[in-house]
């Protein structure tokens, strides 16, 4: 009989089974895996991992070792200039590909098709383009200009803008498709209104459109945000880190520190730390976001 | 009866005059093509490298076409080069990204969709703690769950091979793909299905017979995002598979990066774009459905 | 609190109940939806839940037809009891607003894609299809997909759905609120027609009043969870059972005067209107607060002024004409008071119109409960 009503567990059966995977790997690998991870880098862990209580060891070495503030210096100057390039680069892209030009596919495709590569091409054709003895600098000097200095790659204090280069050739697609994709949602008759009022274009971006776009450069911000923190391929593909410890970046430490240098406590401590670096962003805007809908309806 | 035609007084009559040389359009599409040439130069300098021989390459400059066309360094980038330890090219690396990517992006559509299905339309109770979990996991840096996958891989004796890897793409894919189908599924009509249920259709019948094929698009779109995305790893790559099972990435960076002999910068540049070849085919055929999935699964929260 | 009409003055021969539904509770988490909710529908009744939008109609009839699970109470469909029964256990078919159709089926797909779940035989199956497509003149769309269909066709094909299915209850969500004004008169005699011919029990929501007029054996008035009224068109018209009511039903609504009854005599500013021939539902007059209330094509005018019972003169402030009428605005005792006046009537803006008012037609509500006196 149909009227049985089943136990608790059982209903939706199906349903919780097709979840199973869901279920465990937010458990298991996601919460798990981190936490497994930061109650190990509490440990004196070294080629394997062992339960030998050591405190803060691990973090104070690590924040005592050179090339981890390098790695934390480079993450910061790559994060802030990617973060504002990015987002004006984007934005002024979006806003000159949405004058209802012609030819709009064509460049839009063209502007995107970085961000379909990987890192590591990324990194390679740069390393190439960058390359002191081939490439642009020495183009630039063959016009004339024999004094022409331009080799981020092999110039420790600037190497780092050599990456961010790249990178940005690489990010700056995706960042435009999102502000035309909030751009093409705002109300057009927005526009018209100003239009009818007289205000110049660039007054309209600044203080009506930019503002309507609040929510497209939220979401926008925690996407590079998180892409900027994770970044680790473009580095070994196009320096390798170099030159000596010039370019290094938190996730290469990670990699070094537990695959090669078989020193996992370290590796954990410095995962931790990206770790919480992350959270410092994500939470607050999670709760911004998200915090208030229980209340809502 | 006709009315007398009204005259038509001195001034401006008709459409407008508009100039196409005018000083807005020779500034917004002058800017427009310096942009976009510089965004096409570094795949033309790719091209054109990997087209010219050593000699040409030492002599001229990268942007110069090539004076002799050569297909050499495709060959040998396919076959030849050498990474430091072996000289077998790129072919090995790219029939295991084949070999990873493949079964990769269906395992990880199958369960993303299964779950998205599940999440929009049967809402258990604490499925949405789950999701949540799941969603803040896909902020989680990598790096954090690196090792804790070594051990349960190792466990599971699938350490350094390709099914490990396999494994590791399913679950890193999960959180936005989940995302991305559970979004879709949301944005169907409840009344479909309510109607599917009254007709008697269960989760298994209602998921093959009415929501598959109502979401082409956006299997489509989950496919595309996770061939280009699975295919460019590098990291997954390096750490979970051994030098037998190294996926393309991973041979590109060391056969290019490698210490060992004399640089070839036109194998270089020719291994650089063949690796770059099936992403950059997917967005050129795909064009639409590449930024739908992209903006998707970053703009919807 | 508002009474709901014992089911014997219903004017509907009820012999046994198609669905009872008892004591039914409905929250989403902490909204509570319905409550204490109790319904009877008769075998072979058309009843039409009414009522705004966000009364819980619809929530209703998803909880009949088992596509929400109930808080609490119990749902019988044919003298079962069918609280935890699947959807497709329960003996009905449903009718969606959207039409819900399955875009990927063929029309012939959508009618028999239930009665394969069902396991039915091939030969059954294209019977019954063939049944419904010709009682609903659709078989010459039965190879097409939804997309090529008209609005109108896609809700037809949407019925069939549900008369394939060989069930006793019928369930309608809104069906023709997507359709055009036009199609919607057409379709919602077909219903009807559809009605007398199965003789099958049919739920219908809606939030049109004429729909619900023209259709219904009785209507159930919603508001908040809760029913207000339950009875035939006319006892809603005639008799609203309180001001909701009285006021929900009737376009252009019926006018309310606030004032108190004394002795058998309402008043309100200058107006004493002696309440000789008002049926009281007590018996008897009562005193006290009170609003009398009139349905503007109730307000007597013409040559039949000096027969009614009470004459009042008022100001013509406003015109409306529709055509077959004119609505004329006015005051009476401080209110804004509307009168339905033949089209072909002459009155012209700052005239002194004569208007009678027969307390046989009004209805009267306690000032505080809004329940009818
Ligand atoms: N899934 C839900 N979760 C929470 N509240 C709901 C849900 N569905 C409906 N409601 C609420 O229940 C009330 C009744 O809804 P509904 O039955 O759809 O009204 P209607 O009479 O217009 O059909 C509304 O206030 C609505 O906001
Ligand atoms: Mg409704």
């Amino acid at each position: 009989m149909s009227s049985a009503r089943p136990s608790r567990l059982f209903r939706n059966k199906s349903a919780k089974i097709a979840a199973i995977p869901m279920i465990v790997t937010a458990l298991f690998v996601f919460v798990g895996g981190t936490v497994w991870t930061i109650v190990y880098s509490f440990t004196k862990s070294g080629l394997l991992p062992r339960l030998k209580w050591v405190g803060l060891d691990q973090y104070e070495r690590l924040w005592s070792t050179r090339k981890w503030l390098v790695s934390i210096e480079n993450l910061a100057i790559y994060g802030f200039c990617t973060l504002v390039l990015v987002f004006v680069i984007g934005f002024i892209l979006a806003a000159l590909i949405d004058q209802k030009i012609r030819f709009e596919n064509t460049i839009r495709t063209v502007i995107l098709y970085p961000y379909a590569l990987s890192f590591v091409v990324t990194g390679l054709v740069w390393q190439w383009i960058l390359n002191p003895e081939f490439g642009v600098q020495k183009i630039v000097r063959s016009w004339g200009w024999e004094s022409f200095q331009f080799d981020p790659l092999y110039t420790a204090d600037i190497a780092i803008y050599g990456v961010l280069i790249a990178g940005l050739w690489q990010g700056s697609g995706l960042v435009m498709v999102l502000m035309l994709a909030g751009l093409r949602g705002i109300d057009q008759d927005v526009w018209k209104a100003a239009r009818i009022d007289g205000i110049p274009a660039w007054k309209t971006y600044l203080f009506i459109v930019i503002p309507m776009m609040r929510p497209v450069f939220i979401t926008t911000l925690v996407l590079v945000v998180t892409g900027i923190v994770k970044i680790y391929d473009l580095i070994v593909a196009q320096t390798g880190g170099g030159p000596g410890i010039a370019t290094e970046v938190p996730a290469k430490y990670v990699y070094d520190s537990m695959f090669r240098a078989n020193n996992l406590g370290q590796g954990f401590a410095a995962s931790t730390m990206m770790l919480l670096t992350v959270a410092l962003i994500v939470i607050p805007w999670a709760i911004l976001e998200f915090g208030g809908s229980r209340n809502r309806d | 009866m006709t009315k007398p035609p009204p005259i038509l007084l001195d001034g401006p009559q008709g459409p407008k005059p508009r100039r196409v040389l005018s000083r807005r359009n020779i500034f917004l599409y002058g800017t427009l093509l310096v942009i976009t040439l510089y965004y096409a130069m570094p795949l033309y300098v790719m091209i054109v490298t990997s087209l010219k021989g050593m000699p040409e390459i030492r002599m001229g400059n990268i942007f110069s076409p090539p004076m002799e066309v050569t297909f050499e360094p495709w060959v040998k980038a396919w076959s030849q080069a050498c990474t430091g330890l072996t000289c077998k090219g790129l072919s090995t690396g790219f029939w295991n990204s084949v070999k990873i990517t493949i079964p990769s992006v269906i395992l990880s559509i199958i369960i993303a969709s299964l779950n998205g299905y599940a999440l929009a339309n049967w809402k258990f109770k604490g499925a949405n703690v789950f999701f949540t979990i799941l969603i803040f996991g896909a902020f989680i840096p990598y790096q954090v769950m690196l090792y804790p996958i070594v051990i349960m891989l190792r466990e599971m004796g699938l350490y350094g091979s390709l099914g490990g890897l396999v494994l590791v793409h399913t679950i890193f894919g999960m959180p936005i793909l989940t995302l991305l189908f559970r979004n879709y599924f949301s944005s169907l009509p409840e009344e479909l299905f309510k109607a599917a249920r009254v007709d008697g259709a269960g989760f298994w019948g209602i998921y093959f017979r009415i929501m598959v094929p109502m979401s082409l698009p956006i299997f489509t779109v989950a496919i595309i995002l996770q061939v280009t995305g699975i295919w460019n790893d590098f990291l997954f790559g390096v750490v979970y598979t051994g030098p037998e099972t190294y996926p393309m990435t991973v041979s590109l960076n060391n056969i290019v990066n490698s210490t060992q002999g004399v640089k070839e910068y036109n194998i270089n540049m020719a291994a650089t774009i063949i690796t770059g070849l099936v992403p950059l085919t997917i967005y050129f055929v795909s064009g639409r459905l590449f930024v739908r999935g992209i903006a998707a699964g970053a703009v919807k929260g | 609190m508002c009474a709901v009409l014992p089911p014997a003055l219903s004017r509907v021969e009820i012999m046994s109940n198609s669905i009872e539904i008892k004591n039914l509770d409905l929250n989403f988490g902490s909204i509570e939806v319905l409550q204490n909710l109790n319904l009877d529908v008769g075998k072979g009744e058309f009843l039409v839940l009414l009522g705004s939008s966000g009364c819980g109609k619809s929530t209703l009839l998803n909880c009949i037809a088992g596509l929400l699970d109930v808080t609490a109470g119990q749902i019988h469909i044919n003298n079962k009891n069918v609280t935890w029964a699947e959807p497709s256990e329960r003996g009905i078919g449903m009718v969606f607003q959207s039409y819900a159709l399955y875009p990927q089926m063929t029309v012939e797909g959508n009618l028999s894609f239930g009665l394969k779940n069902a396991k039915l035989p091939k030969a059954e199956i294209a019977d019954r299809v063939k049944r419904a497509a010709d009682i609903l003149q659709i078989e010459p769309l039965l190879k097409r997909k939804p997309a090529a269909l008209s609005g109108g066709q896609r809700q037809r094909v949407a019925i069939g759905r549900a008369l394939v299915r060989d069930v006793d209850v019928f369930l309608f969500d809104e069906p023709l609120s997507n359709l055009d004004a036009k199609l919607r008169a057409d379709l919602r005699v077909e219903i009807k027609r559809l009605h007398q011919k199965l003789e099958n029990t049919m739920v219908y929501v809606t939030h049109d009043q004429i729909e619900a007029m023209t259709l219904a054996d009785r209507i159930a008035i919603m508001r908040g969870g809760k029913i207000m009224q339950l009875g035939t068109p006319d006892e809603i018209y005639g008799l609203p059972m309180n001001k909701y009511v009285a006021d929900f039903i009737g376009s252009p609504s019926m006018n309310f005067i606030d004032g108190s009854i004394q002795n058998g005599v309402f008043t309100a500013g200058d107006l004493a209107i002696s309440l000789t021939g008002y049926e009281f539902t007590s018996g008897e007059a009562v005193d006290g607060g009170a609003t009398l209330g009139i349905r503007p094509e109730h307000v007597i005018t013409g040559e039949l002024v000096s027969h009614s019972p009470y004459c009042i003169d008022v100001e013509v402030e406003l015109i409306e004409p529709t055509g077959s009428d004119k609505l004329i605005d006015c005051q009476v005792a401080g209110h804004l008071f509307r009168v339905r006046m033949d089209g072909q009537a002459q009155v012209s803006v700052g005239e002194v119109l004569r208007l009678g008012i027969d307390p046989a037609r009004a209805s009267l509500f306690d000032a505080a409960t809004e329940v009818r006196l």
